[in-house]
């Protein structure tokens, strides 16, 4: 072929960033699009478990035997953004011993490291357990941030001079002549990092080669050139507590159910799961029967649930995808495994595969194989380096030191921003002027927040994955407005407002499945904070001219003193 | 022996520390019992009366005009708008570091969110701040301080309109303070006016201050700093400060913890001080005793539970934030003395999907009758001695139509009175 051959990827989950980082390495020209921010999609809102396989060591030993691989590989290349909290799979009285045997058989089959605790051990590694536990089987399950481990991949393929769109929506395919050459994208606010109130526009972005790794959107890009791409989408509930009352990943030992599981993810515990079908992966119902059902059903494995507090819960849907003819009714039957769908073999159609189904653990390996199978396109022999090299954030990063001194933050606060931030610490943490704290509940400080600024632009929700911000207790009560005051230091007035109006939106989304309890009282506070003391539901500035002549100068000021009797109406006709 | 008073407050917020003393004016023996720091810890220390109408219109220019077109359920219409202003005026007379009371108009204040918001009392400190007087300004912030972006608040308040050229710049704040003190840290370096060392010179703090915001006056008239000037010596600190600079300085209120809130709490404190009122605070009410009427109250201390008896009672325990209205899944209840609050059966009905939408949980609180007496299910008063005040209050959203201090002070006021009345 001569000339570098440009693959242009689209999805900016996982899956997609993965992929761009492996074909990027590999010395290809990558363009990854992402219609929203990266982990916009399932990626950005799924359990976090960093699987060991264990869950799927009876029913699915192809996925399990994956899963402990690349359960391995991350806790290398991914050391910043992986928790290694052990994981149990826990029997109560009424829970199938039998089952419990196959499971402890099939980690062993899968060779997955797994050990029988008897239910007084359990309750001491996890106090809360409930008191009747039976015993447990220990399994290597740990906990991922699945944002940053995707702005990473990106931050690596772009080192790797690919280029990377977010806010740009694929609308089209562009065939030509019987074969895919590209796609056409509308972006949301010009090509490059996203800044609000800047104009869009169209792109035709040609490429020797697509690949289609949208998840559950994935038939709809298959749409585009006539192709059928049967995703069977499939959506889950998760549950956000508000602190761990768990610091190991809890899982119900038994076959398959709704609300088996509990993560224990950076300040909080996040309950899960259902899986039940849905039409539309961006329209489906969130409803209060699935809380309160995440809320009683784990509340027999750990009791204190039932009274606690909650901050918000989210659904997402998997992308599952079953081989025409098999024709499972129950979603949980749908395997777990990926697929490629060359397009050329299976429609006649050249120039894209399709990449489905597959989960957030085994993202690099599902980008190997779809890399491998690219390069074979192109008769590039290349051989694939993401196993080995650290993802940015995680190089020789052994020790966690006491940044406390120098960085001059308090101690809990310097710990996690070193956490978050691993090998990168340094860079980011290392500025001139003071570095006060911007969220307290999650401990981010302003270096943090600039330095994700510069990462992604004028957009506070891409901003609050990168770094947590705004994702506590508080649910960005009382740090919003300090966030969009660091955008300004960068950006307009104009584009902080709807910057900072949409964090707010996004925030209150997930709140709304939380309130009653504490998490009802913060939210009056919330609004206290932002509709009383900043007024910013009233906002003038978004709203009609105030006529300020109408209104009380103060007493000293000669000729000010407004009149007692004006009009009741208001002055909102601005003279 | 059970602690007698002729009326026996519950809850220390502005409805509470009002009632209290509306009810001592009227010459009763009174007691009042507070459970932890009062709302005003994170409230502005603004004392809105009514910025918008329940649909949103606004901002109002005249509050009281407006009351009468409130729908019925709203407390004001409950008290009456002659009330309101007899309220204020009491509030007036017992804090008199407070304006506003020589006009009925609202004034507008500019918030650290950048906007401008409608407010009928607001602390001297304030007051050089106000947006109808068009004198340019400038607005100081902290470097350390994220609460108050100095430049951001002046762009925001330039695109809301404001009628003067408004600027902000950003200062080191002189002296070793850590990146994340508090602000009560700032307050009490300026309240003790503590040395510190500028170019290894020893410099009282306001001085210092001064000499860092000197450079920065490009000819304003007035000049904004985050609400950080002192906690017992505002008036001397911003007299100081104006002295120097040769401007008129205001604060802008801001988030908790919150000075201007704290100062007024102690304000109302030292009235309620002088009007003779016994006050206990840091204990909680825990249990009712009682039927048609209620004979006691139980106060918990240090594990014990001590008896306090009153011929009348007020509640004024505050809503959601000062918890005197609690949920769970199953509902919304009043926990001290168990009264009804009426509220959607499903917990998806209590909010709307739009962040500012018309939330009913805003309004939920306990209903009363024409005398503030809570009513139970079936609309009978719960107790023909228990009135309620405040926050704990339905039927009104405060922070939509901006007159959360108002109906406390209001509420506060007349069931203080009613039950100081009724004592008799
Ligand atoms: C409830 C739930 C819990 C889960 N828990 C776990 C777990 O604990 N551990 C685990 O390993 N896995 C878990 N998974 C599975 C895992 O989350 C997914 O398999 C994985 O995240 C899928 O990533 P993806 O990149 O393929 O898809 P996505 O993350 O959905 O990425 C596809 C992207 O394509 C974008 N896109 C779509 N259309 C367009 C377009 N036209 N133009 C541009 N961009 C477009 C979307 O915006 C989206 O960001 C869970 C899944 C669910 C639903
Ligand atoms: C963030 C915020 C900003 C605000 N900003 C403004 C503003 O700018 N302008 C304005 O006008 N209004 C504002 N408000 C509203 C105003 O502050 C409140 O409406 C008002 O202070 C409520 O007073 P309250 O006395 O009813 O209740 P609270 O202040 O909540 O007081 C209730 C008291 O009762 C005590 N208590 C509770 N239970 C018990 C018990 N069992 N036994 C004994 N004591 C108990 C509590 O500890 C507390 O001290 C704001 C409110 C908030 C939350």
């Amino acid at each position: 072929m001569g000339q570098t051959p440009h693959i242009a990827v689209i999805g900016g989950g996982s899956t997609g960033a993965g992929i761009a980082r492996d074909l990027a390495m590999r010395g290809l020209d990558v363009t990854l699009v992402e219609q929203g921010n990266l982990t916009h999609g399932t990626t950005g809102r799924m359990h976090g478990l960093l699987h060991s396989g264990g869950r799927y060591a009876v029913s699915d030993q192809a996925s399990a035997r994956e899963c402990i691989e690349e359960n391995r590989v991350l806790r290398d290349i991914a050391s910043h953004c992986v928790e290694m909290t052990g994981g149990l799979f826990v029997k109560r009285p009424e829970d199938s011993e039998e089952y419990f045997e196959e499971k402890l058989e099939g980690c062993r089959e899968c060779d997955i490291p797994a050990e029988v605790v008897t239910g007084e051990e359990a309750r001491q590694m996890e106090p809360h357990l409930a008191k009747d536990i039976d015993k447990a089987i220990s399994v290597p399950d740990g906990a991922i941030d699945p944002f940053r481990l995707v702005v990473a991949n990106a931050a690596s393929a772009q080192e790797h001079g690919a280029r990377i769109e977010t806010h740009s929506k694929v609308t089209d395919l562009l065939v030509e002549r019987g074969e895919i050459v590209g796609i056409e994208v509308e972006h949301g606010s010009g090509p490059g990092k996203r800044v609000h109130g800047t104009a869009g526009g169209t792109e035709e972005i040609r490429a020797d080669y697509v690949v289609n790794a949208t998840g559950a959107w994935a038939g709809r890009i298959g749409d585009m050139a006539d192709l059928d791409i049967e995703v069977r989408p499939s959506k889950g509930v998760m549950t956000i507590m508000n602190i761990r009352q768990v610091d190991t990943v809890i899982n119900r030992c038994r076959p398959k159910g709704d609300a088996d599981i509990v993560v224990p993810h950076e300040t909080t515990a996040i309950l899960g799961t259902t899986d039940e079908e849905v039409e539309d992966p961006e329209d489906y119902p969130e409803e209060q029967w699935e809380v309160d059902m995440m809320i009683d059903t784990l509340s027999e494995l750990i009791p204190m649930l039932q009274e606690a507090r909650t901050i918000r819960s989210f659904w997402g849907v998997r992308p599952l995808y079953e081989p025409p003819g098999v024709g499972s009714t129950d979603p949980t039957d749908i395997t777990r495994d990926f697929f490629l769908l060359d397009h050329e073999e299976r429609d006649d159609l050249p120039g894209m595969t399709s990449i489905v189904g597959g989960k957030f653990t085994t993202y690099r390996m599902m980008g190997e194989q779809i890399s491998d199978h690219v390069c074979g396109k192109f008769g590039i022999d290349a051989d694939c380096r993401t196993a080995d090299v650290p993802l940015p954030g995680s190089e020789d990063f052994s020790v966690l030191r006491d940044y406390m001194d120098e960085f001059g933050l308090r101690s809990p606060i310097g710990r996690r921003s070193v956490e978050r931030l691993g090998s990168r610490a340094d860079e980011v943490l290392k500025t001139d002027g003071p570095n006060p704290t911007v969220c307290e509940c999650e401990g981010v400080t302003r270096a943090e927040i600039h330095d994700a600024i510069e990462g992604s632009g004028s957009d506070l929700n891409a901003v609050r994955i990168r770094t947590r911000a705004s994702m506590g207790n508080c649910q960005g009560g009382f740090c919003s407005h300090r966030m969009a005051s660091e955008l300004h230091a960068e950006y307009d007035e104009a584009v902080v407002r709807e910057a900072w109006d949409e964090l707010l939106q996004e925030r209150w989304k997930g709140q709304r499945h939380a309130l009653w309890g504490e998490q009802l009282s913060q939210a009056a506070l919330n609004y206290a904070l932002h509709a009383t003391t900043q007024n910013r539901d009233r906002d003038p500035a978004d709203g009609d001219p105030v006529d300020f002549s109408a209104f009380d100068a103060g007493r000293s000021r000669a000729g000010g003193v407004a009149d007692a009797d004006v009009a009741a109406d208001g002055g909102t006709d601005g003279d | 022996m059970a602690i007698e008073s002729d009326v026996l407050v519950v809850g220390g917020g502005l409805a509470g520390l009002t009632g209290a003393l509306s009810a001592a004016r009227e010459g009763a023996d009174v007691r009042l019992v507070s459970y932890k720091q009062s709302t005003l810890r994170q409230a502005s220390g603004l004392v809105d009366v009514l910025g918008y109408t329940p649909d949103g219109d606004g901002p109002l220019t005249d509050p009281f005009a407006a009351i009468q077109s409130l729908p019925d359920s709203h407390p004001y219409r409950t008290v009456g708008v002659e009330t309101v202003r007899d309220a204020l005026s009491l509030f007036d007379e017992a804090v008199p570091t407070y304006e506003g009371g020589h006009t009925d108009a609202n004034a507008l204040l500019p918030t650290h969110g950048g906007t401008v918001k409608p407010t009928a009392r607001y602390p001297a400190g304030a007051s050089a701040g106000l947006a109808s007087d068009d004198r340019d300004t400038l607005l100081v912030g902290v470097e350390e301080m994220v609460d108050f972006d100095a430049p951001h608040v002046a762009a925001h308040l330039g695109a809301a309109g404001v009628p003067f050229d408004v600027r902000g710049e950003t200062i080191r704040f002189p002296g070793d303070l850590r990146a994340d003190a508090k602000v009560t840290r700032y307050a009490k370096l300026l309240d003790t006016n503590g040395e510190v060392a500028v170019r290894g010179r020893k410099v009282p703090a306001r001085d210092a201050l001064a000499q860092r915001v000197n450079p920065l006056l490009e000819g304003e008239a007035r000049v904004g700093f985050p609400a950080i000037l002192g906690d017992d010596e505002p008036g001397a600190i911003r007299a100081a400060l104006g002295e120097k600079l040769g401007v008129d300085v205001f604060e802008v209120p801001m988030g908790p913890p919150s000075l201007p809130g704290l100062r007024l709490e102690d304000a109302l404190f030292d009235a309620l001080d002088a009007a003779g009122v016994s006050i206990e605070t840091g204990n909680p009410v825990v249990d009712v005793d009682g039927d048609d009427r209620v004979e006691r109250v139980f106060v918990e201390k240090n594990g014990a539970r001590i008896p306090n008896s009153a011929d009348q009672y007020v509640l004024a325990t505050g809503g959601f934030v000062g918890k005197g209205i609690e949920s769970d899944r199953e509902g919304v209840s009043e926990p001290v003395f168990d009264c009804h609050v009426p509220h959607a059966e499903d917990r998806y009905d209590w909010f709307e999907t739009e962040l500012f939408g018309d939330h009913a949980f805003a309004r939920y609180g306990v209903a009363t009758d024409d005398d503030l007496r809570p009513l139970d299910a079936s609309e009978r008063p719960e107790f023909d001695n228990l009135r309620a005040a405040g926050s704990v209050l339905g039927g009104y959203d405060f922070a939509a139509e901006k007159s959360g201090s108002g109906v406390s002070i209001a509420t506060g006021y007349a069931a203080g009175q009613r039950a100081a009345q009724e004592a008799r």
